[in-house]
Parts: C-alpha cells; structure tokens; sequence
C-alpha cells in the first residue's frame, strides 16, 4: 500500500490539497481519539467479552487513525510522520468532533456516544468508498467492514440497555441527554469540508444525515427509546474549539514524546 | 493384570502413566478436580488482573504502533482468560463463583501482577521477562494431563510467544537508544528480575503440592527445575541487550552447565502471596470496581433476553 501512495494521490491545486490534508487529518484524530477513549476500559469492562470487545473496536480505530494519518503526513509531504501529527500537535490543532472527546462515564454513555459516532462513521465511510480519492476510497473499503460490525455491536447495546431494567433504562437515557447534543456537529460542514464537498471529494451531508436520522429511529424504536427533539447543537471540535476534557487526554496521550522528544520507541 | 482388579484410582493412574488425557466425562479422583480448577482458574486470575500492569500504559505508549501492539496484547490476555475459564467449567466450576473467590481473596493470581508499572521500559520487561517465565512455566502445560487445559494452552502459548519477542524488541530499542533509554531499561530490569524469580514459586523443599501434582503429570518440572532454566535463558539476553541482571552472585558454572545465582528474597515472596505487594490492594480492587460497577450491565443484558425469549424473538 505504501508504494501505491503517490500514483492514487489526486491531482489538485495546492488548496485543495492542503484542505484535502486538513480535512484527513480530521478523520484521523477522530478515529484516534475515539480509540483512546475506548482504550480506557481495557481491564475495566462489566463483562469480560465486552472488555474484549471495546478492545477490538480501538484496534480497529486506530488502525483507521493510523492509515490517515500516514495519508495526510504524504499530501503535506514536509517529512512528518504519523507519530508527529498524532504526538506533536496541541490540542487547539487537534480536528475531532466533540463527541468522541467526551469522558467514558458509565458503561451506557460509553454506548450512546459510540452508536452517535458508530451510526455517522459507517455512512460517511460508505459514501467515502466510492469518491474520487482513491487512497482515501481504498481506506474507507477496508474500514467500512469493520464499522458495520461496531455499529451492529453499539445497536446491540442501545437496545439491551433501553429495553433491559429500570436502572439500565434510566442511565442510558440519562447518557442520551447529556450527549445529544454533540451528535449535530458531525453532519455540520466546516468551510474545510464544504469547500471539499463543492468539488466532490467529500459527501453531501444531508444525504448522510437522513440515513442516521433513520438508523438511529430503528434502533431507539427497538430500544424503546424517544429520539431528542429540538436540541441545540453544540459545535467546535472540528475547528479546534475543543471542550477542556481534550487538554487532558492529550497530555496522557503525547506524554512520552513531549518528555523525551525526538527518540525511538 | 486384569485391569479389572484395578480400582478406580489405579486405573487413572495407569492412563495418566501411559499418557492417555483425562477428558471432562471420564473418572478422576476428586483432589485431582480440585487441584485443576485450582491451578486452571489461579491461571485465568493472572491472565485478567495482569492485564491491569501493562494497562496502565496503553494511554501512554510512546507512538501510535506500540499502542496498537500494547492494545493487542493486552486484549490477547484477557481471550486467555476466556478459553482458561472455560476449562474450568468443564471441571463443574462456575465462572461466578471463581470470580466471586478471586474477588474475596479466597482464590490466589500470579505475585508478579501485585509490582507497578513505573516506566514504559516495564512494558518491556514484562513482555521479555514475565511473559517468559510463563512461557516456561506453560509450555510444559500443552502436555498436561487433563485435555481442555492442554488444548487451551497450546492456544496461549502461540500467542504467549508473540508477547515474548514483543517485550525484548521494546527492550532492544531502548538499549540501542540515548543513554536516557537505556538507562530507563536497566532500571526496569533491576525491579522486576527479582520477582520474575518468584513467578516459579517456592522452592522444591517448600512446594508442598509439587510431588502430587508431578505424579498426576499436571505438572512436568519442579519450579527448581524452571527456575534454573530461566536463568540459563535470560543472562545471555541480558547481556547481548547490554544490561546487567542485578544480582552479584551470578556466575556460570561449568561444571553444572548452568549458572549460579543467588537467593530470592522470600520474606518479600510470602508477603506479596499474602496480600502485602505494593500494589496487591489496587489490583484486587480494580477488578472487585469493575464487577460491581459492571453489576447492573449484566442484569440489563439478562433482563433483554428474558424479554425477547418471551417474546419468542431468538
């Protein structure tokens, strides 16, 4: 895949190209942190087949995190790494959406924010397979597979929890609400992203939001759950106004490099 | 010889001398039940609490490659714990009821997970060294004389393997690295050489169920035995990695073929059994957190599919 690099590198004025690299750069440290997070349960899990999992869904994120970012450190082609984009920005530079910054909480918020993003992730990966990019189409195929299983996996557990006891109800519920609200960011273009979709190199989000819009019904319907209504959309993270639980991650996450700069690991 | 006029007892041991696998079905004296669910669920423990050490770095392995081979290996130990468990469900224990005693403190897990991580060069050591005690401890186990447990460690020695060559290449780059690297790996390897020694258990004259255990062939070598062998394996590691194992009598013996080396610390052994390692106390109760706080995760998923069987949805 590494050699196949340049010859699937789209040709594009040198603005598209840095937005292109922008916008990749976006998909990476989503997927990054999002499998940083679900990193966090590794040993912790309520069953000893979730921890498992949680486990397999950040592997395969970061998987996901590291093919982009290779991706992106080749369409900047300044010498970076995958290490220096993911280790050596801070998090003002950082492009995730909020969502998938936000702490674990308990196991059912840990749930709700991954069908959010698991429902997102596997519809915009499956327009991604076939855009004009073809690298980022060629990543997208191989991811879109596993998003499928993880947004099997997160239904799965929006329904058990909806519709299990009375304590799982509650919480769960009580995740959606504080949640929600983070969910409209991701179908919210950036002028990043809206100057990408004018040339085609990224999806139309509407598109995308309706089948969400009707994943999410199915599955809450199931869960016997109501779908939010009306509420306000809180947005940021994408432009790099993050909420404050990112410095912390961030701090965890770039320890080493920042204390031992420059060494092999 | 007519078998029989053997009983039930000498005709077990007849199989286990000819090397024939006891299988969940057949007859087995009950102290050789109990010593295996014993042994296998002591086993499952180690693999679940020692995911706790070396998870405790994955948020802060030093780049994005070391993180996902961190992650993996990790996520590996807890699928041993799975397949361990298991076995020992085909000896009639619950898996509740194992957790339920190592929660307790009833039930024992390796003493090597009660020691903290400090640095990522323990991530490291722990890959090279624990995981290769275990190997030594377990590849003798892929021959043990109950089936399930040898088909599931022949399972986890594979992957045991994996973790192994991981752990040293760590320890390579680092010892190839700055004088800062290298003398984060020396330190690492000055904690945990001690207690990897203890990962054998006692020693022979103190390790009571050894010789019963040997005739039943769950066992094939005395802790002794791996003891000497691990030693004989790791010095010369140790020194192609450039570091010095931190013990002054070490010496090579020409006569035994062997080195010698000096004597564990087994005030320290009894006290970390006992429930007094330094981290003996967070362990337990990371796991005791985690299933309590798991307590109503698993009521829910039961609750659903009571719901849905009623409603006669598979």
């Amino acid at each position: 895949m590494q050699d196949t690099h340049t010859i699937l590198l789209p040709e594009v004025t040198p603005e598209v190209r840095q937005q292109l690299f922008d916008y990749v750069l976006q998909l990476a440290d989503t997927s990054l942190i999002l499998a940083h997070r679900l990193s966090e349960w590794c040993g912790h899990g309520p069953i000893l087949e979730q921890d498992l999992a949680m486990a397999n869904i950040s592997l395969d994120l970061l998987g996901e995190a590291r093919s982009y970012y290779q991706y992106a450190a080749e369409l900047e082609g300044q010498g970076r790494t995958e290490d220096d984009l993911a280790y050596l920005r801070s998090a003002v530079q950082y492009r995730n959406p909020l969502l998938v910054e936000q702490p674990n909480g308990d196991f059912a918020h840990t749930i709700v924010r991954q069908f959010l993003y698991d429902a997102f992730h596997y519809h915009l990966l499956v327009q991604l397979q076939t855009g004009p990019d073809r690298q980022l189409a060629a990543i997208a195929e191989k991811s879109v597979k596993e998003a499928a299983y993880h947004v099997k996996w997160s239904a799965e557990w929006v329904i058990r929890l909806g519709d299990g006891t009375d304590e799982s109800r509650r919480r769960v519920e009580t995740a959606i609400n504080a949640l929600w609200r983070y969910q409209g960011e991701l179908t919210t273009p950036t002028p990043t992203e809206q100057a990408l979709q004018a040339v085609g190199f990224v999806p139309g989000y509407a598109a995308i939001q309706q089948q969400i819009d009707q994943h999410v019904a199915r599955v809450f319907e199931e869960a016997t759950l109501a779908v939010p209504q009306g509420v306000f959309a809180q947005k940021g993270g994408k432009t790099g106004r993050h909420s404050e639980h990112l410095g912390y991650l961030l701090t965890e996450l770039q320890y080493m490099q920042r204390a031992y700069p420059g060494m092999k690991w | 010889m007519e078998t029989a006029e053997l009983t039930q007892e000498e005709q077990f041991q007849t199989r286990i001398d000819a090397d024939v696998r006891i299988e969940p079905k057949d007859w087995m004296p009950e102290a050789y039940r109990k010593t295996l669910i014993r042994q296998i669920s002591q086993h499952a423990h180690s693999e679940i609490v020692g995911m706790l050490p070396e998870g405790n770095w994955i948020t802060r392995a030093p780049s994005l490659k070391r993180k996902a081979i961190l992650l993996a290996k990790v996520q590996d130990e807890a699928g041993h714990g799975l397949y361990l468990y298991s076995a020992a469900e085909t000896l009639g224990a619950s898996r509740d009821q194992m957790l339920a005693d190592l929660h307790s403190g009833k039930a024992k897990y390796s003493s090597i997970f009660n020691y903290p991580t400090l640095s990522w060069a323990d991530m490291g050591t722990i890959g090279w060294l624990v995981d290769g005690a275990a190997i030594l401890n377990q590849v003798p186990l892929c021959r043990t004389s109950y089936g399930p447990y040898a088909r599931a460690m022949v399972r986890v020695c594979k992957e045991e393997s994996f973790h192994q060559r991981q752990g040293f290449e760590i320890m390579q780059t680092l010892s190839e690295g700055t004088p800062e690297q290298k003398q984060m790996a020396q330190e690492a390897l000055n904690r945990w050489w001690w207690p990897t020694l203890m990962m054998f258990g006692p020693k022979d004259a103190d390790s009571p169920n050894t010789e019963q255990s040997m005739k039943w062939r769950i066992k094939r070598f005395t802790n002794d035995e791996l003891r000497q062998k691990f030693v004989d394996m790791m010095v010369p590691q140790a020194e192609f990695l450039g570091l010095t194992v931190p013990d002054e009598k070490l010496r090579w013996n020409e006569a035994k073929q062997g080195y010698d080396f000096g004597e564990v610390d087994w005030a320290e052994f009894w006290d970390v059994v006992k429930g007094n390692g330094p981290c003996s106390r967070e362990r337990l109760q990371a796991r005791v957190d985690a299933w309590n706080e798991g307590e109503w995760v698993r009521e829910a998923a039961l609750a659903h599919a009571a719901k849905r069987s009623a409603r006669g949805k598979v």
